[in-house]
């Protein structure tokens, strides 16, 4: 339900009632076919939203080109709507989709759980600013730029300055815009918005794909590329010819009043404070809560904490004030995508758990016919030509290409409709297809994009097997690219229905089929992470085996006392392990080790050794947490000197109560101690934070201590940037190095004679050597992949990266999960993270796995491919071009042949474009079927291809 | 069905019947929603499918390959027009780079004939990712395509010492093996697919099949005298 807003909350978890209040858009959604006709006619021109403000956009409008639903809404810019005027949309609507009589709607649900997502807005200088934002043409903010360079985007992917329409070529970004404000009143927030850094590199890739000899600048505080794969993409964006990173405070300080170019005032190491002219700057703006985030929280009587970001507890980051009322996103707090993934799945794994007594209640299967055989029938083509009310219709002649149809071979109807999308022409090709005895359906409209799984189901509905159906594109590929050319779109509508007809009579019934779930899952790793999701599908009624490596549950947070925000981990630990220990569906294994694991999504067989002796598990998911462990410093005296010890041994003596660590005058925390550094190119992410947090610690215990922090970047980000105020104001010393002039430290004396360590680093601020004697250097030493995460991947063939760390699937889209289905990611074992994140993650794959286990079987797609083995030459080609280690080659009588698992396969196609002999096949898209349509392209080709002799012969092979 | 699906025959086969220019379209590299990367499988085809062009004439400029996404709407729209007026600048097909129709015609058939060899000799290089658009041009040198095509070999059943075994013609991938019991086999050159299969598996002991690189491949003996000649006969006459 889009353009809807909630109203009001009553009851409690598990039963709530939700008033909705429904806007009306004046179009009646299930009639608008998202032609977008009406919107060409519209004469009211007005700032477009989407694209903001910068370019216009019609008062009759679809929100922006990918939206769900793709239909288009009316704006308060309506003339009929301000003056009861106009109305050209109402007749432009061949659909008659358009009601001006819609009213708001209330409409009550009842629901047992809710999950709050309202996301974040991006920060908006105030007029008067210090950046001359709204005063200055060409500064820009990064969600404006983020709009110029779109293709969809103002000035269609061109970036253009506002003040003259040229390209800039020289474009200084300024960071932490609204963020890490000392002084928030006004100018922003004091968080860090944590995904800047990150988006400023990508738009300066982005800009030197439109123009490689741009001249770049980013002006930073720091570079917090803490996120997996950042620190490499930073280095990528630092590589660009005319690219600069320059550290320091920056101001805008005039236009050019000709050229309207923008100077910029920064400082320098070197050369003191200089100005400098740009012909564009763009402002790294930070996130903010949404505007009316108080007002939700009212309604839902939820807390908020003082930035306006939902109140959570560390130990379920998904969960608000009150029971029931969930949330994922970044109302936890600014966040980056996959964060905003794990936390999507795991409220949902949250609401399972919460409705779990109630699960498939109220669905209902649909049933379908019985299908009719018809492989040994001779093709019985139907065409169904659309109009699209005028969108294919206004350009190409749809009468003349039903006509044409009718003459193409094994073609036995034609017909034209106005929407073929529409629920009464759906039924027309059921009908139609029943009544002729149809066995093929050939579509020729829109994109299959959206509409093919539709129209498949027609041929379903009719009783016919799905893979019977052909699209043809006549309207993005034709009718509306070939606007001003009918008679050539009308020729060439003929030749897209010619070239589909030929395609569809060699489709062939596919089976789509169905692999039992076996409903138990397997968790390997006993930290939080493993734990964490363990309890979440078992809560949910699943029978869950944890593997744990070492004697005890609890993995790294064993050696983690407190947390920058105050968690008494160990306490949290001890009644986490309790829960797992007395869940009845969650068998524990300690010392455990995988001896062998194969199978499929649903169906896994996984052997264990470990304190029980030798247990064969059979289950349908794993998730695979086997966390991370602590790099062992070699440098900085690290044990040869034993006051130098790592952030997490200092953790350790902090806690312990350790005089020489509480009572010191003086320590020195070296940082990024092992990573950022070409063995492991890589941010360990957690250091900063755990390294403030000692010396908060500290300062706690005894605020005299001088501490001093040497850094690279500070990278508390988020929240965290607080506790980095918190640590400066305390008299932490902060002072940065460089990599390639590193801290050195020997054993000395002080003047009063004290033995020491004494540090020497230079002060790129002061432009001088100093010396610090220190009683105890800590190194924030790096998190390292874990031992055992090499033979855990090979057992259930996932892959590592780069860094040794698990690959997810896809790193924005699917962080929790794998290539390979069935199995799952979560905790440190896919990067190094804080707890808070890791219980997310952990939530996260819990759902992914649930999104399994409650169903009984899982649907196999029918387009894979097979191999014809009296083709295959044993080659071997197929399979080393496969990334889903589908197909496998086995010997035979006949020599070594291919053979494809076809549960495993994607149906992507690469092994046939490299088989030398067309022995491996991708179904429904066989070279029969491509090259039928390639032929067919050429339309008195269609005899000639018959007898010139085709490339790949085509013949059928007898079986012998 | 990716990209990396496109085969070098689809592409030949366009030409062959007389299409003036071919468009790939992909996915942005390096922006696969997969594990698969296969727009780089494509790029590599196109590269080599431009000097397979090249060797017979063909103005490699009519195969275009881009990667743009689904958002680009314009991306695509300038691509699409500079591509036809390139071909259109090109000509007709042939005409272009005057090569008579037949002699065309009768060069793509040939090198269509050898695309399985082809793909044996390129596999391994063809998965590569390219990540430097300045390795595209000498990915696949014109010289090393030129060889491969020249010294397509051929292979030819030795009427001396075939044993009519069957192991070839059943191995055989493309059925091009004609064995009748007890005759010795002959290779149908025009079915052949130059995949080598069948000098592999023939017995060492017998030794049969010889590979043939720029040489015509001799006659087979004619029907009715193609019965085996026994190793153990040949010693008895010896």
């Amino acid at each position: 339900m889009t353009y809807t807003e909630v109203d009001n909350v009553e009851g409690e978890a598990g039963n709530f009632k939700v008033t909705l209040l429904k806007k009306p858009r004046y179009i009646i959604e299930s009639k608008c076919t998202g032609c977008t006709t009406c919107v060409e006619y519209c004469p009211v021109k007005y700032p477009d939203q989407f694209n903001q403000e910068i370019s216009k956009n019609k008062a009759i409008h679809i929100y922006f080109a990918q939206a769900i639903p793709l239909v288009t809404y009316i704006d308060e810019s309506c003339l009929y709507l301000k003056d009861k005027k106009c109305r050209i949309c109402e007749s432009a609507c061949k659909n008659k989709a358009i009601d001006f009589n819609q009213a708001p709607e209330r409409i009550e649900v009842k629901v047992g759980a809710v999950i709050l997502a309202p996301g974040i807005e991006a920060f908006t200088p105030k007029i008067g600013n210090e950046y001359g934002y709204g005063k200055f043409q060409n500064v820009v903010t990064g969600m404006d730029y983020e709009r110029l360079l779109c293709a969809t985007g103002p000035y269609e992917g061109e970036i253009l300055r506002a003040s003259d329409k040229k390209h800039p070529h020289k474009i200084a970004w300024i960071s932490c815009i609204g963020s890490r404000q000392v002084n928030p009143k006004g100018a922003g927030h004091s968080y860090c918005s944590a995904v800047c850094c990150t988006y400023a590199q990508k738009q300066v890739i982005l800009t030197k794909d439109h123009d490689s000899d741009a001249e770049c600048t980013i002006f930073h505080n720091d570079i917090r590329s803490y996120g997996k794969d950042f620190e490499r993409f930073f280095q990528r964006a630092e590589k660009l010819s005319g690219m600069r990173f320059i550290r320091s405070y920056t101001s805008v300080v005039r236009e050019d009043p000709v050229t309207k170019n923008v100077t910029v005032r920064y400082s320098t190491n070197d050369n003191g404070v200089k100005e400098e002219e740009f012909d564009m700057v763009v402002l790294s703006v930070g996130l903010t809560p949404p505007a009316e985030v108080k007002k939700l929280a009212g309604k839902f009587g939820i807390e908020l904490n003082d930035h306006g970001y939902c109140q959570i507890k560390e130990t379920n980051p998904m969960q608000s004030s009150r029971p029931g009322v969930f949330i994922s996103g970044a109302f936890q707090g600014p966040t980056d995508i996959p964060e905003s993934v794990f936390t999507a799945s795991g409220a949902s794994s949250q609401c399972g758990e919460l409705l779990d007594y109630r699960r498939g209640k109220l669905t209902e299967e649909r049933i379908f016919p019985p299908e009719r055989d018809v492989s040994k029938e001779e093709p019985r083509i139907g065409v169904f030509v659309c109009h699209c009310g005028a969108n294919i219709g206004r350009i190409v002649s749809v009468p003349s290409a039903v006509e044409y149809a009718l003459t193409l071979p094994n073609v036995v109807h034609a017909q034209e409709q106005l929407f073929s999308c529409a629920s009464n022409s759906i039924r027309e090709i059921t009908d139609i297809t029943k009544e002729k005895g149809l066995n093929r359906v050939v579509v020729a409209a829109c994109s299959p994009r959206t509409l093919e799984p539709l129209f498949r189901e027609t041929l379903r509905d009719a009783g016919i097997n799905q893979y019977y159906y052909e699209m043809g594109n006549i309207r993005e590929h034709n009718s509306w690219v070939h606007s001003k050319e009918k008679e050539d779109a009308t020729d060439k509508a003929f030749d897209i229905i010619r070239m589909s007809v030929a395609r569809a009579r060699h489709l062939e019934p596919l089976k789509e089929f169905d692999l039992p779930v076996n409903k138990t899952a397997v968790v390997v790793g006993g930290g939080i992470a493993g734990m964490t999701c363990a309890l979440s599908i078992a809560n949910q009624g699943h029978e869950v085996h944890l593997l744990e490596r070492e004697k005890d549950l609890g993995g790294m947070a064993r050696k983690i006392y407190h947390t920058l925000e105050g968690l008494d981990v160990q306490a949290y630990l001890q009644d986490l392990i309790k829960k797992v220990y007395s869940h009845p569906s969650i068998h524990v294994y300690t010392q455990a080790a995988i001896t062998e694991a194969f199978g499929y999504v649903g169906n896994f067989t996984t052997r264990v050794k470990s304190e029980k002796g030798t247990t064969e598990i059979k289950h349908g998911a794993a998730v695979i947490a086997t966390g991370a462990d602590v790099y062992k410093p070699t440098e900085y005296l690290y044990g040869q000197d034993d006051r130098v010890m790592t952030h997490l041994e200092l953790e350790e003596r902090i806690h312990n109560g350790d005089e020489k660590v509480t009572k010191a005058n003086s320590i020195v925390m070296i940082q990024c101690v092992g990573c950022r550094n070409e063995d492991r190119n890589y941010c360990s992410r957690i250091c900063c934070g755990e390294s403030v947090k000692n010396a908060l610690k500290l300062k706690e215990l005894n605020p005299r201590m001088d501490i001093y922090i040497l850094y690279r970047d500070m990278r508390t980000y988020g929240f965290r940037e607080d506790f980095y105020r918190q640590a400066a104001d305390k008299e932490v010393k902060f002072i940065r190095y460089e990599p390639q002039e590193k801290p050195q430290i020997i054993a000395g004396e002080s003047q009063e004679g004290r033995p020491v360590l004494k540090v020497t680093a230079t002060d790129y601020v002061l432009g001088s050597q100093l010396e610090i004697d220190a009683d105890i250097v800590t190194l924030a030493a790096a998190i390292v992949p874990a031992p055992g995460a090499k033979e855990v991947g090979f057992a259930y063939k996932v892959n590592l990266g780069m860094d040794g760390f698990f690959q997810e699937a896809h790193v924005k889209l699917r962080p929790v999960e794998f290539a390979a289905d069935g199995v799952y990611l979560c905790g440190m074992a896919h990067y190094p993270k804080h707890i808070t994140e890791t219980i997310n993650q952990a939530y996260g794959a819990a759902g992914r796995v649930l999104t399994l286990l409650s169903h009984d079987t899982v649907i196999a797609s029918g387009s894979v491919c097979s191999v014809d083995e009296k083709k295959c030459m044993g080659c071997s080609a197929c399979a080393a071009v496969c990334a889903y280690g589908a197909i496998e080659i086995r010997d035979t009588k006949q020599g070594k042949k291919a053979i494809v698992n076809p549960i495993l396969c994607k149906g992507d196609g690469l092994c046939n474009a490299r088989c030398p002999t067309g022995a491996i096949q991708l179904k429904h898209f066989t070279d029969k079927g491509l090259f039928a349509q390639i032929d067919a392209m050429v339309p008195n080709l269609l005899d000639i291809a018959k007898h010139s002799k085709p490339v790949m012969r085509e013949k059928e092979v007898s079986t012998k | 069905m990716c990209s990396g699906r496109i085969a070098l025959e689809f592409v030949l086969r366009a030409f062959a019947n007389g299409i003036d220019g071919v468009f790939i379209g992909g996915c942005r590299l390096n922006e696969c929603n997969y594990i698969t990367q296969g727009n780089y499988h494509a790029l590599n085809m196109v590269l080599l499918a431009k000097r397979m062009m090249q060797h017979i004439g063909l103005n490699p400029d009519r195969l275009r390959i881009e990667f743009m996404s689904s958002a680009e709407g314009v991306v695509f729209a300038e691509v699409m027009s500079d591509f036809a007026r390139k071909v259109r600048e090109l000509g007709p097909l042939g005409y272009g780079e005057s090569l008579d129709e037949n002699v065309l015609k009768a060069r793509l058939m040939e090198m269509t004939a050898l695309v399985p060899y082809i793909k044996v000799h390129t596999n391994e290089k063809l998965g590569k990712r390219l990540l430097e658009p300045s390795e595209y041009d000498k990915f696949f040198t014109q010289d090393e395509v030129d060889k491969l095509v020249n010294e397509a070999p051929a292979y030819y059943i030795d009427p001396q010492k075939c044993q009519a075994c069957m192991i070839c013609a059943r191995r055989c991938p493309a059925e091009a093996i004609i064995s009748n019991k007890g005759e010795i086999h002959i290779i149908n050159q025009e079915e052949c697919i130059k995949c080598g299969t069948c000098f592999d598996v023939c017995p060492p002991r017998f030794g049969a099949v010889t590979k043939i690189v720029g040489l015509p491949v001799p006659l087979p003996p004619p029907e009715g005298q193609r019965a085996v000649i026994r190793k153990k006969q040949e010693k008895e006459v010896a």
